[in-house]
């Protein structure tokens, strides 16, 4: 059991627990400025300022906090001994959300308890990484092996295919990031660089003529070529593999242009021509990164001061508070506030992957791993796409973005894991 | 196990984050193209629009200026009034106005400000201006309403008014935004490229709050906003409006021109309008009511009215007849042989200085067919073509059947039947002859002039033979620039040995001819001629051109009263009333003033009124 009061205090690490009232304090305070107008100010004590933005993302921080409480309330073994069945819940209300669901924002993937929204692809990224951890705990289970391999892609396959079906990608990628635990966790890495060479070739098939990615490797065979006599001697052999190799990758090539263009919806085939092309209808599709990028590129050095900023305010960028906190930070705060929170978050990935390493048991570790996945992932696109680098999908910033879902399926995440790190003495590792 | 995967995997973050922090630096430190975009958001731009230019007559008297009106702008997001009813009462507004409007501003655009009321006076203005400070989120701008010093110059003016949705979309050079004013008729119209001036644009640096921080870039950036150029016209403003009591209750027009340069001193149309109530805040109320009137007050009769000049046009047939070398000033023709009587003379001698003088009818019959038929060959059909032809060439040098390039907006061609036109209407060459279009030989049948076209035909035989285009406008802006257009003389192709005889059968028209004893002025010599306009729909009009004095001319006129019947009898006098005002200043003959003020020509015609159909529908029952 957890002992004392005392003895848990102290093993909270409140490094994390520090780092994350920072991000959300930030967030807040951005949500705050985006929604900041001294002529009609909105005090705590107006009934009108808990239906803005601000007001209710301070509601969704309070319920975060019985959130917090709830969960180191809760027995530690509880996560592990539950975890099928809480995975098994999310699978279930994952089916159910077609039926069942309302539609908010265009996304029929909502649940409606009263005046309170759930999104429970959110929570599925949590139940699957108990899932995965729960699974990886079985001694016997190795990832070097081609059959465990394919059951725990089977465990992150099936909410994927979940959330697809209700037309929900850019949260179906996120279980992408599970990749980072299964490779702390022993899958070879050769898996990782399939898939970084596979997102490689995907984005040079989209930016260059296949005919320019023929040239580009020919002219490789052709020094290969005129090298190799002197250290190979079946020559014949080489130029076989090496012709292989050329017809695979240029077949993928075919294949990635005939998929962006056949089999991908318009509104996610032109997404990627805005990050193909920054230029790309600015007012219509390109629209908002432009206005992402003007509200980035004006904040300087020093930016514009808190509440200062002009071009996150009067709705200049869209979905400022959700998917484009990032702006109002990089406006207001400029390069000084931008570099901050990307060397914070940095910091704490760094600081609970050191925390996972710690760990004990192999399901405390696989689980924290996971939660660096995620919020890694998170940090990767939702920042990408505000300054270009990444397509524009549904993706919030971790702790420092609005809406409800969104912060109670991070807090829970990350708390669930710094419940387990406080308990790492208790474990048995095996 | 795998240890080590922590420390590349934690590489792998941290190249992210270099990466994108290299893209923020140059972002927000490098590349200051998104800077300036930024600008583009947070900079208010301001459109200044310049006042119009103003009007002067000939004599340097300001006709039209500008009167600054106020519009007051509401910015919803910003609107904040905290005693809506002393709101309402302090600009004179209701409730219901005010929820209406700021309903309608908030669905059009939170943050854009959007016209709460329009056309402030300035007495209004005074009264609220303090007040303003109380009530954010409402702004003030200043336009102007044109003012005019005389109500006797309407038409040819024109006016001004809010531009209307197709010339908004068909606009050439995208200049306009909804609600601009724009020149709509008459010279207003003519000169709104030079009259509305060049609009300014002022950036102003604008907070979160919305607040003006003072100028961008210290105004660098700005365009500061051309007033539009004055117009001075060749208008007599004290002429004008004398002509324009001449018109009271009478349809027609009165266009008076300085023959030797082309000036336009007079340009009546009759009935005309009060031009101030179309410049106000009631503009629609009054447009509707002067559109729908019967006697169409709107429109600028001079350049675009349509009538058969009549007898005056025999003067036309003089000079082209002479100058076909067909007909002499001693050619004479007797009155048989003409299905044209002649009304007036009975004198034996009949040559063409007394064919003018009475105006007589058979002789221009007679006249014309040789016109048609002398040095012609083939048969009547072909002979009829090659003369009309021969002589169309000719009288369209007179400006008849085209366009004369006046500077009023709605000038019309009219129509100079050619054997071109004739073909059209009897479908066919050579299906038609002298006989059938005999009626032009006294200005009659498809003839079609305008009384502009009539004033500068008085004009041209005042000089003889050439005219400089008729204008209203002798100089625009400080410099007082003129089209050359409007300064060279062009010629009929008339020689001037043909005109004395011309001249002299206008001059003893008037003394002892057509023109009645309230159409001489004593002590003036004036050349004229009479005409009576046929008119199907009722009585004849009646048509008066002349100048005078005699040698070296200083006006030309023409005088068009409609259903007024002969020429002699309202047109005439009307000219020589206006002749002698403008020779000497002043009017001797006060008894024909008063009678031709005072003489109504209004009643004669049954004009298509619903009330009037629905009456003769009961009857078809």
């Amino acid at each position: 059991m957890s002992g004392s009061s005392g003895q848990l205090k102290s093993r909270i690490d409140w490094i994390s627990v520090g780092l994350y009232a920072l991000f959300v304090l930030l967030g807040w305070m951005s949500i705050y400025s985006a929604i900041y107008n001294p002529e009609s100010h909105l005090g705590l004590t107006d009934a009108a300022f808990y239906t803005s933005n601000a007001g209710k993302q301070l509601i969704w921080i309070g319920t975060s906090f019985v959130l917090i409480m709830f969960i180191y309330a809760l027995d530690f073994r509880f996560f592990e001994s539950f975890a099928v069945f809480i995975y098994g819940l999310f699978i279930l209300l994952l089916i159910a959300v077609p039926f069942l669901g309302v539609t908010i924002n265009g996304s029929h993937s909502w649940f409606k308890f009263g005046s309170a929204t759930i999104q429970p692809a959110e929570f599925a990224k949590t139940a699957t990484a108990l899932l995965l951890a729960k699974y990886l705990n079985d001694p016997q289970v190795n990832l070097g092996r081609f059959k465990d391999q394919w059951r725990a892609a089977l465990i992150i396959a099936l909410p994927i295919l979940l959330i697809v079906g209700s037309n929900e990608t850019g949260s179906a990628l996120v279980f992408v990031s599970f990749i980072i635990l299964l490779y702390r966790e022993g899958l070879p890495s050769a898996y990782p660089s399939i898939l970084l060479g596979g997102i490689f070739l995907f984005v040079s098939a989209l930016m260059l003529e296949p005919l320019t990615i023929f040239l580009i490797l020919l002219f490789f065979v052709i020094i290969l070529v005129v090298l190799m006599p002197i250290y190979l001697q079946r020559m014949w052999q080489t130029y076989v593999k090496l012709a292989l190799g050329i017809s695979v990758i240029m077949t993928l090539v075919m294949v990635v242009e005939w998929v962006v263009n056949h089999v991908l919806k318009e509104h996610q085939r032109n997404r990627i021509k805005v990050l193909l092309d920054p230029g790309f209808d600015p007012r219509g599709l390109g629209y908002q990164v432009t206005q992402s990028k003007i509200a980035i590129g004006s904040g300087g050095f020093w930016g514009k001061g808190y509440l200062g900023g002009t071009q996150t305010k009067f709705d200049f960028v869209p979905e400022q508070s959700t998917d484009f906190i990032f702006c109002t930070i990089g406006e207001e705060f400029g390069f000084f506030g931008v570099s901050v929170v990307v060397i914070l978050f940095m910091v704490f990935l760094w600081r609970l992957m050191y925390l996972a390493d710690l760990q004990r048991s192999r399901f405390a570790r696989a689980y924290g791993f996971g939660v660096v996945g995620i919020l890694f992932f998170h940090f990767l696109v939702n920042i990408g796409m505000t300054i270009g680098l990444m397509p524009i999908m549904g993706i919030p910033l971790p702790f420092l973005s609005y809406g409800g879902s969104s912060l109670w399926s991070f807090t829970v995440l990350l708390f669930i894991f710094l419940k387990l790190d406080s308990h790492r003495s208790d474990m048995l590792s095996r | 196990m795998f240890e080590g995967r922590r420390l590349i995997l934690f590489l792998v973050f941290l190249t992210v984050a270099v990466v994108y922090l290299g893209k923020l630096f140059y972002l927000q430190l490098i590349d200051d193209t998104y800077e300036k975009a930024a600008d583009n958001n947070a900079i208010r731009k301001i459109i200044q629009v310049p006042f119009r230019g103003e009007v002067y007559d000939r004599h340097g008297k300001l006709i039209v200026y500008n009167t600054p009106v106020y519009d007051v702008y509401i910015t919803p997001r910003k609107a904040y009034v905290a005693d809506t009813n002393r709101f309402c009462a302090l600009f004179g507004i209701t409730r219901g106005y005010f929820d209406t409007v700021t309903r309608q501003a908030r669905s059009y655009s939170r943050v854009k400000p959007s016209v709460f009321l329009k056309h402030l006076s300035k007495e209004d203005f005074a009264r609220i201006q303090d007040a303003m400070v109380d009530y954010p989120g409402f702004s003030i701008t200043t336009t102007a309403f044109r003012t005019y010093q005389s109500i006797a110059f309407s038409n040819a003016l024109g006016y001004v008014a809010e531009i209307n949705p197709n010339s908004l979309k068909e606009q050439p050079d995208d200049y306009y935004r909804q609600g601009d004013y724009v020149g709509v008729s008459g010279i207003e119209s003519y000169y709104e490229a030079v009259l509305r001036g060049q609009r300014g644009v002022k950036y102003r640096m604008v907070n979160s709050n919305g607040v003006e921080k003072g100028d961008y870039k210290n105004g660098k950036l700005d365009v500061y906003p051309v007033a539009g150029q004055n117009l001075y016209t060749s208008i007599d403003i004290r002429l004008q409006e004398y002509a324009d009591s001449l018109m009271m209750n009478k349809v027609g027009s009165v266009v008076a021109i300085e023959p030797s340069t082309g000036e336009i001193l007079t340009m009546v149309s009759a009935p005309s309008y009060n031009p101030s109530l179309l410049a106000g805040r009631n503009f629609s109320k009054y447009y509707q009511k002067l559109a729908l009137d019967p006697l169409k007050p709107l429109i600028n009769r001079p350049p675009s009215a349509y009538y058969r000049p009549g007898s005056t046009f025999k003067l036309v047939q003089a000079l082209v007849g002479q100058q076909l070398g067909i007909i002499s000033a001693g050619s004479v023709f007797g009155h048989a042989g003409a299905p044209v009587k002649c009304h007036v003379h009975t004198t034996a001698h009949n040559d063409l200085h007394n064919a003018i003088q009475w105006s007589c009818n058979p002789y221009f019959y007679h006249a014309f067919r040789k016109i048609l038929y002398d040095g012609t060959t083939g048969d009547t059909y072909e002979r009829s073509a090659q003369g009309l032809k021969r002589w169309s060439e000719l009288v369209a040098n007179f400006g008849f059947g085209r366009k004369l390039g006046v500077d009023v907006s709605n000038e019309k061609r009219g129509n100079l039947p050619t054997a071109e036109y004739y073909n059209k209407v009897y479908k066919g060459e050579n299906t038609w002859k002298f006989s059938n279009i005999y009626s032009l030989s006294i200005g009659e049948g498809e003839l079609v002039v305008s009384p502009l076209k009539m004033a500068n035909f008085a004009a041209i035989i005042a000089n003889r033979g050439w005219y400089i285009p008729p204008h209203l406008v002798k100089g625009v802006g400080p410099r007082r620039t003129l089209d050359p257009f409007y300064k060279n003389p062009v010629s009929v192709g008339v020689d001037a040995k043909y005109f004395p005889v011309v001249v002299q059968g206008m001059q003893d028209a008037v003394l002892h001819g057509t023109v009645g004893a309230d159409g001489r002025i004593p002590d003036i010599t004036m050349c004229g001629k009479t005409g009576t306009s046929q008119n199907q729909k009722g009585k004849d009009h009646s048509v008066f051109i002349a100048f005078a004095p005699k040698d070296n001319p200083k006006i030309a006129i023409a005088v068009f009263v409609e259903n007024a019947g002969f020429g002699g009898f309202a047109a005439a006098p009307i000219a020589s009333l206006i002749i002698e005002k403008y020779l000497k200043g002043r009017v001797d003959r006060k008894a024909v003033e008063t009678k031709f003020m005072n003489m109504s020509y209004l009643a004669n015609v049954v004009y298509n009124r619903p009330a009037n159909r629905v009456k003769m529908d009961t009857l078809k029952k």
